[in-house]
Order: structure tokens, then sequence, then C-alpha cells
């Protein structure tokens, strides 16, 4: 499969992602806040970082750059979208993923290991999970308390939008396990289509055991052959 | 026209930085602080003479940039209007 992994001004994952995904085989081109098209690729990753500067809100500028013209025209058309973190933010800014991502609840950076359940193993980001298997994966970020409103949840949990919820080592919803406050312990979502998925786990900083462990390798896997 | 421009959470939304001034106050010995809810304001100086124009312009900002309405309220005040 062929990724393009866009650079914001402020992008910090960006080569780490391109790296990750070059480390399972991938084939992976670098695309620009500035270009206008997305050189073919089959699946574009937004990266973390702190994109314009976290001005306004998280991912509030990014959403406006010229390449989002047209990521926003190839989600539309099914192309598939994976959005980490900052990533994310700018996903749930530009409407292409519902909800929104708000200061963590204990108002500190969190930066830390944290266990994730897979909620919806049958979308292409989970292909290659079963239910409720746990990946430990790192999270860093200081906005990433996940809201939606309560009408909106509803539905995105019928149709199993809620893909990925953090959850303690034996997979139970308690609150110590929620490292930000997200409603519900959301840790990551899919659009209605599931072609466009956000989250603010790393599983780019997850590909090697030296990194402490490689279950964020599983979800890029699952994407890779979905 | 000179626009001010509030931007707070919505009601419901938790807003963690109001809690914490709020704890601050009372750490202070302000007693009797009901909430804080804190949010952004801004100033816009735009290049029209109509007030009623002032405030829809600011306003289409608003919903398209400068708040995310689905966590945030914002009330538009034209000065001397």
């Amino acid at each position: 499969m062929k990724w393009g992994v866009v650079t914001f001004p402020g992008s910090l994952d960006d080569r780490d992602a391109a790296w990750a995904l070059g480390l399972l085989g991938q084939e992976v081109v670098q695309l620009w806040h500035k270009d206008r098209g997305l050189k073919g690729v089959d699946c574009v990753v937004l990266p973390g970082g702190f994109s314009y500067g976290d001005y306004l809100r998280c991912g509030a500028m990014a959403r406006f750059a010229p390449v989002m013209e047209s990521v926003a025209r190839f989600a539309h058309e099914g192309g598939l979208v994976l959005g980490i973190c900052n990533g994310f933010q700018i996903l749930c800014e530009a409407r292409l993923l519902p909800g929104a991502l708000t200061r963590n609840a204990g108002l500190a950076f969190v930066c830390e290991p944290v266990w994730v359940r897979v909620d919806n193993p049958a979308c292409r980001l989970t292909r290659l999970t079963t239910a409720g298997q746990l990946l430990r994966l790192p999270i860093k970020h200081g906005e990433g308390r996940y809201v939606a409103p309560a009408e909106q949840l509803r539905e995105m949990k019928q149709r199993g939008q809620v893909v990925l919820r953090y959850a303690a080592g034996d997979g139970q919803l308690t609150s110590a396990a929620n490292p930000n406050g997200s409603i519900d312990w959301i840790a990551g979502v899919a659009n209605e289509t599931f072609n466009v998925f956000g989250l603010m786990p790393h599983p780019e900083h997850a590909v090697e055991e030296a990194l402490g462990g490689r279950d964020g390798a599983t979800l890029l896997r699952s994407l890779a052959t979905s | 026209m000179r626009v001010k421009v509030f931007i707070t959470p919505k009601a419901g939304i938790l807003d963690p930085q109001g809690k914490a001034v709020e704890h601050a106050l009372a750490a202070l010995g302000f007693t009797g602080v009901a909430s804080v809810r804190v949010g952004k304001y801004l100033e816009l100086e735009l290049a029209t003479a109509s007030a009623g124009e002032a405030a829809r312009t600011a306003s289409t900002m608003c919903e398209q940039l400068l708040a995310n309405t689905l966590i945030e309220d914002y009330r538009v005040e034209v000065e001397g209007a």
C-alpha cells in the first residue's frame, strides 16, 4: 500500500510515522501542507504534533491548509485516512470525524503508555485484532479529552464507530484507566463510512520491542492489509 | 467597526481550567465563588460602518473558525452599537 504522511508546520511525528510504516514494508511518500494533490496514495496519515502552534484550538488552523481540501475530497470518495493525536484533532475540526478533543480533565500533559481496548475489531483499523483485545500504546497529549453530544454518541456506538477505548490491564473501564477524562473512555473513533479513523494513542511509536512493544504495528498492518 | 467576541465552553462541557481557577480563588480566601468558566476574548477591527453587518460577519467567523460550536458558545458585541 502507498501511504502519504502530511507535514504541517509544527508536526512532530511525521518522520516517525513514515519510519514506522517503512519498517512494516510499506511505501511512504511525504506530503506537504501546501500540496494540492495526494500523489496517488492509498492512505493519508495526519501525524501528531502541534500544527500551527495549536493556535486558537488544536487542529483549527491545520484544517484550512491547502492539502486538507484534497484530504477532505479523498475521504468523501472513500479514501483511507488515519489521524494520530494532533491528526485526530485536525480531523474532528475538519468535521471528517464526529466530536471534539478538549483539554485533559487533569489539565496536565500526559505522557505514558496506556492500555487500549478494541471495541470494534471489524473495521479496517482493527481487522487483525479481536474484540476486547488489549493493546499497549503510548499517549502524549494535553488536549485528548474526547467529547461528543449525547445523541451523536448513542448513534456512534450503535454503528460501532467507537473503535478503541482506554481500559485497565484487565480490560475494565476504571476511572484510573481514563488518562484524560474522555467521555466513555473513548481513545479512537471511525467515521460513519469507516474509512476515516482518529486515535489519540500513537501506533507509530509502538512498532518495535525496543520501543516498548509492537501493538501499534498490529493497527498499522490492519490498515495496510485492508 | 470594533467587534468583541467572547467564546466560552458550552454549559455541560467540563471546564477543567475554570475548576482549577475556582479552587485557587477558594484557597486565596474568596468565598462564595459559585463557579468559574474560562473562555477566550477576541477583538476584531472590521472594515464596515454598519453595526449590523459587523455583527453578522463576526458571527459567521465564529461559526466557521473562531469557535467550535460543538463545545463552545460565542457572543458578539459591536462596540458603540
